[in-house]
């Protein structure tokens, strides 16, 4: 019926034809038979976003889906046990999925300029993030906050040495604490006989030589690692059995149980490697929470 | 159990897998490919299109099929992005600007599945299962069609053809033009549908049943599957829950566990969420996150068996495999190293290289996932590679700069092993004083420019892009991270787009006009142009008769060619690329 189009016109019109018919074959066809298999009993709830309900039969989220244990004010709440850091939008929020994407050798922060009004041109490096995250947990579990290359504070340990040069050979002029601005007192009073001074925003950081303090905290803090990283969608439900490990205590304490029957829930809930070596084994915050509060109300 | 041990039982049981289905899916894709009957659904799909299913095409008539097809992909996918807010199911959700629809069209006709959007604030439920997986199983039937239409042309025998249909043109709806009766003939090894001389089968019946019989029942099961696992599959939309800690979430929904099962099977990687296979909704569980790794390569590495069946010589396609395996395997193992010593700073502040990583994958799994997605085309990512340790991302990056042939993708990691063993049959002439030639084709001067061709677009368009956006100044700021490392994002997402793979250091912002559009560009002429220059080739073999075997041929199905094959698909990328690594990755990973 188009024998009278020329040839290139022809193929491009069995092109279309065969695009839309594929269309409505693995398009539409395709998935919709895929949705009605997942109507069938076993497959239906996991279909739907695993969600879980509460005693009174409201759904508080999906089982799959990690969520943020903090109160309106964004403080964690002592009574559960809490989520990783996440990336996504505001903290786990399932429109606006993310990553950190932050780089290994992230170490320097950006400060706020107040003379560009409306514009924040602040950003927190990952060192300074994982080393805040590390100082607050340590202080609100308990335990040791140290890290290599964190200040005691709870920022990145980088200095800025600049030299008389050439480039970075000669004497030391000056050295600057990156992540500390004025009038923080440097974590270090001096280096290579030079005081350390404070960072302003008028230094230029990348003039100076950047190193490294690797301080003398332990190699295996006694935070957790996912503790003090984002993870790769900012929905991890999960956490490691060392973190929930260290949050036992200060849960028990909140909810007036026993630290034994606490640590308990923790195994119950702690999945293990599927068929013995795949993955981690990992404890599901949610529902983990959600036993908890079946046992004892979480705010006293 | 230690994490090493248990991640090095994961790769155990990855390989043993892929070992088992290389011959049956092997043997499969053989039959597909070769089986002069059509199922009545493809009648049916054939009538309705007016596709003459009997004839066949040569190279250009084939090539043109494919960039028709791709010109018409892309066309229909950008106007569906636009119109989204008119459609159903568009979740309230605006057309998408014309330069990222542009961009989005462009990257699933490719098989890149670059994304510079966030899925799910961006695409509607109609778009994503109509418009952009329909790509994800046509632009993977392509490129297996493509690398088929290549190994006919290799391995084509027209002395021993029997007399048969006489050759008609493959334009649908035309009669005879190509074909002279002089060239009628079928091939031997059953060469498929429409075999007469010089012919490379028929597009459109290779593209219509690879989705028939290959992608769409593999898909259904897998897809049943990933649900078993916790993948979602529902129309709905957000759906609000009030959390335990008294605040809101907004649950997501969408028809997931369809566009992720031929997300990874077809190698594509375009997530249905941002965070693609990181996302609890796409890949729930371990167990699943190692289904996915295993459907992303269970193609490309199966396919070696198609070609040495076709070739009447399977050890020909063990070399093929052995040399993938070899890399792939190689490569694996220095990356997970790197992860898990977690060189640099930050990883040695926090102890590990978790950063970007879920819990319930863990490191050695999240190194795996990472190494099979860039060593395919898939670049689905359940990890995020800018957070990765110097090292360890530079060597996601070498594996898209090998061209991805270990495996590759579907189809395309195929054909440029195969340009690849080209190349080497040549260099290895030059050194020996032989008369090159591959499967009884000799290899002459036509031949070896069209590999040469193949072999230099892609670096040509990722190192270029690269110069140039570092070039302007706007484009420079997209970078997340300063110094070495935002060069290496750069130098990521040009690579990324050249070989057509789609996985990003997605630190970079990427959803300007000047990156849609160049991008666009570097994906476009990254996928066709090798496809044009690879059928040439194979068009030049299909012409000619194949010469005897005698004590000079240089065997190419012993481990002594595999090693050389091997060692030039490192040499040639290591010459390559090496300087723009040494100033990216290399330079951040030695430094402290």
């Amino acid at each position: 019926m188009f024998a009278r189009l020329p040839g290139w016109a022809r193929q491009h019109l069995a092109a279309l034809r065969i695009l839309l018919v594929f269309t409505v074959v693995v398009g539409l066809a395709y998935p919709l038979a895929i949705l009605a298999i997942a109507q069938l009993p076993g497959l239906h709830g996991r279909a739907e976003g695993s969600f879980v309900t509460d005693a009174a039969g409201h759904r508080v989220g999906s089982s799959l889906i990690g969520q943020d244990f903090t109160d309106a004010s964004g403080n964690p709440v002592p009574g559960y046990f809490q989520s990783r850091p996440s990336a996504a939008g505001g903290g786990y929020d399932p429109t606006s999925t993310s990553a950190s994407n932050l780089g290994p050798e992230d170490v320097a922060d950006s400060f706020d300029d107040p003379a560009t009004r409306g514009v924040d041109e602040s950003r927190q490096s990952l060192l300074t993030q994982v080393c805040t995250r590390s100082h607050d947990i340590g202080a609100f579990d308990g335990a040791d906050g140290r890290r290599p290359y964190c200040t005691a504070s709870g920022v990145g340990a980088v200095l800025a040495v600049y030299h008389a040069g050439p480039g970075f050979t000669g004497r030391v002029t000056k050295v600057v604490s990156v992540n500390e601005l004025c009038p923080t007192r440097p974590f270090l009073v001096t280096y290579a006989g030079v005081p350390v001074s404070c960072r302003t925003l008028a230094d230029d950081i990348t003039a100076g030589r950047q190193v490294l303090i690797r301080g003398d905290a332990p190699a295996r803090p006694a935070v957790p690692a996912d503790a003090v990283t984002a993870s790769g969608s900012g929905l991890d439900p999960q956490i490691s059995t060392a973190y929930a490990d260290l949050q036992v205590a200060r849960v028990a304490r909140a909810r007036g149980l026993a630290p034994a029957r606490v640590q308990s829930l923790v195994k119950a809930h702690t999945s293990g490697r599927a068929l013995g070596f795949l993955g981690e084994p990992a404890v599901n915050v949610l529902n983990l929470n959600r036993a908890l509060d079946a046992l004892t109300p979480a705010r006293q | 159990m230690s994490t090493n041990v248990a991640g090095a039982l994961a790769v155990a049981l990855l390989v043993a897998a892929l070992v088992i289905t290389y011959r049956p899916l092997g043997d499969h894709m053989y039959r597909v490919y070769t089986d002069r009957r059509h199922l009545r659904i493809e009648r049916a799909i054939y009538r309705l299109t007016g596709v003459h299913p009997d004839s066949g095409q040569r190279w250009p008539v084939y090539a043109r099929g494919v960039l028709a097809f791709s010109l018409v992909s892309v066309l229909l996918l950008y106007l569906l992005e636009r119109v989204q807010s008119h459609l159903p199911l568009g979740l309230g959700f605006a057309g998408v600007a014309p330069p990222l629809a542009w961009n989005t069209a462009v990257s699933f006709m490719t098989n890149t599945n670059w994304q510079a959007y966030s899925g799910e604030s961006t695409m509607g439920h109609l778009v994503q299962m109509a418009g952009l997986a329909v790509q994800n199983f046509l632009s993977a039937a392509v490129g297996i069609s493509v690398a088929i239409a290549v190994v006919r042309g290799l391995t084509r025998r027209r002395a021993l053809a029997s007399a048969g249909d006489p050759g008609r043109s493959g334009d649908p709806g035309r009669p005879s033009r190509g074909g002279a009766a002089g060239r009628a003939g079928g091939a031997a090894g059953g060469g498929g549908p429409g075999s007469t001389g010089d012919e490379l089968g028929n597009f459109w019946v290779d593209l219509t049943r690879t989705v028939i019989r290959i992608l769409l029942p593999v898909c259904v099961l897998a897809a049943i599957v990933l649900i078993a696992g916790g993948a979602i599959q529902n129309l709905h939309g957000d759906r609000v829950v009030a959390t335990l800690a008294g605040g809101h979430q907004t649950i997501t929904g969408g028809p997931v566990a369809s566009q992720e099962a031929i997300k990874e099977f077809g190698t594509n990687g375009g997530g249905f969420y941002n965070v693609n296979s990181a996302h609890p909704f796409e890949n729930p569980t371990s167990w699943t996150n190692l289904f996915e790794i295993y459907l992303l390569l269970a193609i490309a590495f199966s396919l070696p068996r198609a070609f040495g069946r076709m070739a009447g010589d399977r050890r020909q396609g063990l070399a093929i495999v052995s040399v993938m395996a070899v890399l792939a395997l190689g490569s694996f193992a220095i990356g997970a190293a790197f992860q898990a010593v977690h060189h640099g700073t930050v990883p040695t502040a926090v102890g590990a290289a978790t950063e970007g990583t879920e819990t319930r994958f863990g490191v050695p799994n999240s190194s795996l996932f990472a190494s099979a997605t860039t060593l395919t085309s898939t670049g689905a990512v359940n990890s995020f590679h800018d957070s990765y340790t110097s090292l360890g991302g530079a060597t996601l990056l070498f594996n898209m700069m090998l061209g991805e042939v270990a495996p590759g993708g579907t189809g395309s990691g195929l054909y440029g092993m195969l340009v690849l063993a080209v190349v080497t049959v040549f260099v290895a002439g030059l050194m020996i004083g032989r008369t090159p030639e591959y499967l009884g084709k000799r290899i002459g001067s036509r031949e070896i420019r069209f590999a040469a061709l193949y072999f230099l677009i892609t670096p040509i368009l990722a190192l270029l892009g690269t110069g140039i956006a570092m070039g302007l100044p706007g484009e420079r700021a997209g970078m997340l991270n300063s110094g070495a490392h935002g060069l290496s994002e750069v130098l990521y997402a040009f690579t990324s787009a050249a070989n057509n793979n789609g996985s990003a250091f997605a630190g970079i912002g990427v959803n300007t006009t000047w990156y849609n559009t160049a991008l666009g560009l570097v994906m476009l002429f990254g996928r066709l142009l090798p496809m044009l220059f690879v059928l040439g080739m194979a068009g030049s073999f299909a012409r000619q008769e194949p010469v005897p075997v005698t004590a000079g041929t240089l065997p190419t199905h012993r481990p002594q060619f595999a090693g050389m094959l091997a060692a030039v698909a490192v040499v040639l990328v290591a010459l390559t690329f090496f300087p723009a690594l040494a100033l990216g990755p290399l330079a951040e990973g030695i430094h402290s």
